[in-house]
Parts: C-alpha cells; sequence; structure tokens
C-alpha cells in the first residue's frame, strides 16, 4: 500500500471461507505482499473499508483479535452490492483492504475490573476480536462473562466458538435466542437480550459493560444497565453510521462535530449523551 | 496593506505597483506561453464560469461572480484514484497519485471568497492524514484574484468574516481603479514569482486607498455569534419551517467552494476499471441511509440543519475552518429560491429572541 495515496488499498488473499449463519460468512484474509504484513498492526474495536474490484468497498470492523497475528477476519452479512459481491468469492481470490481506520477499546484501562459483554445478531463480530483479545491476556482480568442473543438459533453466529467459549471454565456464556427463534435441542435461554440481562442481575461494582447490536437492542439495553448502577463511562459501545472514506475525509459518517471513524467507532455512552442523536 | 496603511499615517509615501488592462492582457498570455495551464471566468451558454483559456481576448472582466466555484482546480467532480487490471491470474492497482505530474496551473479572475474558499478547502483535505491529491493540485496552483467593484444581493463575505478586496489564500490580488487600471498586490512568493517573470508589464504609482474602490457590501450578521447561538439550536423547531421548500437536489454543494463531501464507487468490471471519487451533498436523502434501512437523518429538515450546523458550528469547533465564504452562489443556484444569507439573517433573529425569552424566564 502506497503510503502517499491514503485511499490506496493492501491487496488481500482470501485463506479461508466459514459459512456462519444464512447470509453470514467469514473470511480469513492474508497479505499478499510480505512486507505488508509486517508492517500492519491494529487494536480491538477497529475496521476497514474491504473492496470486490469493480463493486466498490464495504465497512467491517476486523473481527479477528490483534493478538493473532498473520491474518485478519471479518464477518460480514449479505445485504447489498459489495457484500453479495464478497459472498460469491471463494478462497484463493484476492480483494483490497485499508485500515485499519478508528479508535479502540481501551484494554489497558479495563485491567483488574469484570467484564460483561452483551451483544446481538450480526453485531458480535466487532465484539469478538475484543472478546479473543481478553480471552488472550486473562489474567489481566477478573471475571469475564457473554451475553449473546440472535433472533433464531439459526443466527448465532461463530457457533465453533460459542460451544469452545461455554466449556471454559474461567469466563460465562450465555445464550439467548427470541421468543419462538428456539429448536427443539435448544439449551440456551429464550427471551429478548435486555430481559435476560435484568434476569443475570449483573453487578455493576468494578466492571465494563461492552454492548453491540441493533439500534433497538442497544436503547433497551442501557436502561437495564443503568438500572443495575453502572455508571455511563462504564458502558462502551460501537457506531455503525454510514462511511466511505474511513479518514475523516468523505463528510458522511459526523454525528455533531465527531466523526464517526475517526473519533469512534467505539464511544463510552457517557460520550453518546453528549451527542446529537443522529446515528 | 495594512503595512503601508500604517506608514502612509506617518507621512512616508508609498509606491504602489499596477498594470493596465492591455498590459494584464498581455501577461495573461504569457502564462499560458509559458506553458502553465490558464483559467479564467468566461462565457459558456450565456453564463460565466471558471474555464481553460485558449485565447485571453475570451477573458471576462465584467460578471459578479461565476456560477461555479473554482474547487475543481483543487478537488475535480471526478476523479480517478486507483486503477486495477486483472492480468496473468493477478490483480495489479496502479495509484492514480503517482507519477502523474500535476501541471503549473493559474487562476485568473476568482474572488476574493474563491480565494478564501480554496485555502479553507486545501486545510480541511490537510487534516490528520493528508489528501495528497489535493495537496499536490494546492502545490501547483496559483491564484490571481479580482477584488469586487460589485457584488449583488446574495453576496454576505462581511458576515462571514471577509471582504471585498480581502486577499486571505491569493497568490496575488488585483482591484479595478479607474481608467482600466489594477492595483497589484504580491502577496506570496509564489505571486511575486509570476509577476516578476513579466516584471516590465507592471509599473509603479502614487499610493492610493483601495478602499474607494471596492463594492460596499454591509454586514447584516455575525458569523462568530451564529456559531455560538447554533450550539444550543439542534432542537429547535426552526429547521422544519426553514426547509420546507428544499427538494435536496444537492444544487447549492455542487456550486459550493468549500462544501468537500464524495462518495468512492468503481466503475468497471471485475478485471479491468477505475475506483473514482466523485462530488457528493449531505442534502441528499441516500447519503446517510444504512443498507439496514435506518437512515440518522431521515428528513430533510436534518439535512439542511446538517448543511448550516457543519458549516457555521461543526466545522469551527473541530477545525477552527469556516464552512462558508459569502460567495451566495448556493442561493444563485437553488432552484427553490433557497436563500442561505437571508435564512441565516432570521436564524439570528429567531435564536436571539429564544435566547431572550429564557432568560426573561429565569
Ligand atoms: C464501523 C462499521 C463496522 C461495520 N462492521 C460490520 C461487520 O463487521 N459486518 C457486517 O456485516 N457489517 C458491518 N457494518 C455494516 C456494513 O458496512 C454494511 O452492511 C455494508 O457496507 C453494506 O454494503 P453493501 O455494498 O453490501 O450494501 P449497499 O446497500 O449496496 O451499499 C451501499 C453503500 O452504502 C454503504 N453502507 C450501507 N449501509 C451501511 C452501514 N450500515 N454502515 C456503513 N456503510 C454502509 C456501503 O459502504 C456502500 O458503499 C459495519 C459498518 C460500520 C460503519
Ligand atoms: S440547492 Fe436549494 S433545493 Fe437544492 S439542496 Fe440546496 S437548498 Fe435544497
Ligand atoms: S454555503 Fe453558499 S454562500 Fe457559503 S460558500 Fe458555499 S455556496 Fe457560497
Ligand atoms: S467515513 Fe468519510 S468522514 Fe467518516
Amino acid at each position: 500500500m502506497s503510503l502517499d495515496n491514503i485511499y490506496n488499498p493492501y491487496l488481500m488473499r482470501i485463506e479461508k471461507v466459514t459459512e456462519e449463519a444464512p447470509g453470514v460468512k467469514t473470511f480469513r484474509l492474508d497479505f499478499t505482499d510480505d512486507s505488508d504484513r509486517e508492517r500492519f498492526a491494529f487494536g480491538a474495536g477497529q475496521f476497514g473499508e474491504y473492496s470486490v474490484f469493480g463493486e466498490g468497498e464495504s465497512t467491517f470492523c476486523i473481527a479477528s483479535s490483534p493478538t493473532r497475528k498473520d491474518y485478519i477476519e471479518c464477518t460480514f452479512r449479505e445485504a447489498g452490492r459489495v457484500t453479495s459481491a464478497l459472498a460469491r468469492m471463494e478462497a484463493g481470490e484476492v480483494i483490497g483492504f485499508r485500515g485499519p481506520y478508528g479508535n479502540i477499546f481501551p484494554l489497558e484501562e479495563w485491567k483488574g475490573k469484570n467484564l460483561l459483554f452483551i451483544a446481538g445478531g450480526i453485531a458480535l463480530p466487532p465484539m469478538r476480536c475484543v472478546i479473543w483479545n481478553a480471552l488472550d491476556m486473562r489474567d489481566w482480568f477478573k471475571d469475564i462473562t457473554i451475553l449473546y442473543g440472535a433472533r433464531t438459533v439459526d443466527d448465532l453466529v461463530y457457533k465453533h466458538e460459542l460451544d469452545e467459549w461455554g466449556k471454559r471454565t474461567d469466563m460465562k456464556l450465555v445464550t439467548t435466542v427470541d421468543p419462538g427463534g428456539e429448536t427443539a435441542d435448544w439449551k440456551g435461554k429464550i427471551g429478548f437480550v435486555p430481559t435476560v440481562l435484568e434476569q443475570m442481575s449483573p453487578t455493576s461494582s468494578n466492571t465494563v459493560a461492552i454492548v453491540c447490536g441493533p439500534p433497538v437492542m442497544i436503547k433497551f439495553t442501557f436502561p437495564v444497565l443503568e438500572k443495575f448502577g453502572f455508571d455511563s463511562e462504564m458502558i462502551y459501545t460501537t457506531l455503525e453510521n454510514r462511511m466511505k472514506c474511513g479518514v475523516g475525509k468523505c463528510g458522511r459518517c459526523n454525528v455533531g462535530s465527531v466523526y464517526v471513524c475517526k473519533d469512534g467507532p467505539v464511544f463510552t455512552y457517557r460520550q453518546l449523551q453528549s451527542l446529537p442523536p443522529e446515528y | 496593506m495594512k503595512k503601508q496603511y500604517e506608514r502612509s499615517l506617518k507621512g512616508v509615501k508609498q509606491e504602489m505597483t499596477f498594470i493596465t488592462r492591455d498590459n494584464l492582457l498581455v501577461f495573461l498570455r504569457s502564462i499560458i506561453d509559458s506553458g502553465k495551464e490558464l483559467y479564467a471566468p468566461q462565457l459558456r451558454a450565456e453564463k460565466i464560469f471558471f474555464l481553460p483559456v485558449k485565447d485571453v481576448s475570451s477573458v471576462v472582466f465584467d460578471y459578479v461572480q461565476t456560477v461555479e466555484s473554482p474547487k475543481e482546480l483543487l478537488f475535480p467532480k471526478v476523479e480517478r484514484m486507483l486503477s486495477y487490471h486483472y492480468v496473468d491470474g493477478k490483480m495489479n492497482v496502479t495509484d492514480c497519485s503517482r507519477g502523474q505530474k500535476t501541471a503549473d496551473r493559474v487562476l485568473f479572475g476568482s474572488r476574493p471568497c474563491d480565494a478564501i474558499g480554496l485555502k479553507t478547502l486545501a486545510e480541511f483535505f490537510r487534516q490528520d492524514i493528508p489528501d495528497t491529491f489535493v495537496q499536490r493540485r494546492q502545490d501547483s496552483l496559483t491564484v490571481v484574484s479580482m477584488s469586487c467593484a460589485g457584488s449583488d444581493e446574495n453576496c454576505f463575505c462581511t458576515s462571514v468574516g471577509a471582504g471585498p478586496g480581502d486577499s486571505t489564500g491569493s497568490d496575488v490580488l488585483l482591484t479595478p481603479v479607474r481608467d482600466k487600471r489594477y492595483l497589484v498586490e504580491c502577496l506570496t512568493e509564489k505571486g511575486k514569482f509570476l509577476v516578476e517573470s513579466e516584471k516590465e508589464l507592471f509599473d509603479e504609482g502614487e499610493e492610493i486607498n483601495k478602499e474607494e474602490y471596492l463594492t460596499k457590501l454591509l454586514q447584516t450578521f455575525s458569523h462568530k455569534e451564529i456559531a455560538g447561538k447554533l450550539s444550543g439550536a439542534f432542537n429547535n423547531p426552526i429547521w422544519d419551517e426553514a426547509s420546507l421548500r428544499c427538494l435536496g437536489c444537492g444544487a447549492c454543494a455542487y456550486v459550493c467552494p468549500v462544501c468537500s463531501c464524495f462518495d468512492i464507487q468503481d466503475e468497471g468490471n471485475s478485471r479491468k476499471g477505475d475506483r473514482l471519487r466523485c462530488w457528493d451533498s449531505c442534502g441528499f436523502a441516500l447519503f446517510t441511509l444504512h443498507t439496514s434501512g435506518h437512515n440518522p437523518r431521515p428528513t430533510q429538515s436534518t439535512r439542511w440543519r446538517q448543511r448550516v450546523m457543519h458549516k457555521f458550528s461543526y466545522m469551527p469547533e473541530r477545525y477552527n475552518l469556516l464552512g462558508c465564504v459569502g460567495c451566495g452562489r448556493c442561493s444563485r443556484a437553488c432552484p427553490a429560491d433557497m436563500n442561505l444569507k437571508e435564512e441565516l439573517n432570521a436564524l439570528d433573529h429567531i435564536l436571539e429572541e429564544g435566547r431572550q425569552r429564557v432568560e426573561e424566564r429565569q
């Protein structure tokens, strides 16, 4: 990638394609250029512009952990032009990638604290990055709890990893599906994420809550956390305003004088409260 | 200017540089002859635009404003950012900012507001991670502006901290004085270089008061006060009413010297094509629309608020840059007769009244 032209992508080869859920895939990507791979570094929470030549660019977070070097992963839902083109691609093909962009989850600041992850639907990918990052630094943190919900059992992504996390004794995983989305052999909970969260009566003392999900889920989750005494500064989330450039130039992603691509995508609930509601 | 004025107060007469209209045409011709690209106001379909000059006799001197701003000289409507070509089983990407020689260009006849607009645009694109496309073009552009002897009802540069003889952003500023003569101010090294290459065309003359030759444009609001008032006006109902006429056509952004929003699009097929950046506008409904159907700015009033807030509140707060130079182009171009100067005056009043009412209640 030329450092001169800030819109020039790295070329990355698709190493592995994983079907996560209907219409949701994970790509493992590796740099075609060795020096690019060596130079590249990122932090949990950052995103990139992934491109299919001839179709355009699309914004996804980096879903793999920065502690796993040599590759990056992204998980995307087939939605429009670029994501449909991506979904048609196979291992061995080459795509473009610009990044990493945006700010990071402050894991250093969270040392010694409990982590409570709350995710809904396709929003697990940005969370997966920080979850693996935290699990790879397990001794930095006290209790780690994940609450993850999807509409149906079929829609749960990262099923292998959910199994793995479920078996670990150094963390707690709670999965739930919306009422009606369960199968006969479903062993998790049934109910919407905010409701299940309330039943869990989470402790707010010395705990950071990280919330990612569709806008409605976030909207109903914040009050539950506040009810259990979480300070708005201890609640983190990511915004997904539409983006093009990723570097604060195209003018598309702003919320007030804040650019989600440059100042975000990671924000505390406290920060969101001081912004106009344009996200 | 200020220095000259101070010196003249002390009674020391300062020589000033002038050029005649005839010599100015010779000067413009010499710019073309030296291999530079010259852009100047010219007629196209009975309207005036900045166009490349082939014959200096077509340069227009009598105009208030060109229809479009000169921002294309830094930030073209459509720009190729990279080309890709799939050959022999390998994807090759060519960086279009590399090895591309940007011709030396001279812009002639930009208004002081245009020059400030170009400077603002370049400074915006330079923030944080510089955009080399814009920077290269700015490095090789010399701006020869013309002070305003006339203005129209849409102009409001004096309300946004500029003025009809403001030299900010220009390399050379000409001011028409009497007898088809122009006062010449060389403001930068680039400007000096250009003028000194044809020194014999310029002559020295007795000091004059430039202000006498400029149009008088009354200040109707203060952009600094507006910025202060806007910060509490996000939920004010004025946006709904003010935007009722707006069609969301984007013409205002298209002609604006400062508007810089863009889209990135691929043109071609999977084997060969280009990645382009194209002008875009926050006035379009699709601008912020997510694929899921969610739109953070779902109505024209939220988009109109963004346009005004961005220029007069967010940009000053964030970058200490003002997003408007008062050229009035958006008002002249608007098919629905939205007039930014009037809107800002009205806004100023309504917000002021609102503030007073709140104070009375307290
Ligand atoms: C910081 C961030 C992280 C994201 N992470 C993920 C992720 O990990 N997985 C995932 O599946 N999706 C993610 N998204 C949403 C994803 O970018 C869009 O779903 C995707 O761009 C749709 O592209 P498309 O070409 O298929 O759709 P189209 O509707 O054809 O796209 C039209 C254009 O709109 C843009 N666009 C549309 N919706 C969005 C949106 N919600 N956010 C940003 N740009 C949008 C696209 O970039 C594209 O240029 C993320 C968005 C942001 C801003
Ligand atoms: S030119 Fe007029 S109608 Fe068109 S977007 Fe601007 S304000 Fe609205
Ligand atoms: S907003 Fe209107 S008046 Fe202001 S610089 Fe842009 S076109 Fe000119
Ligand atoms: S994505 Fe372009 S400014 Fe944020």
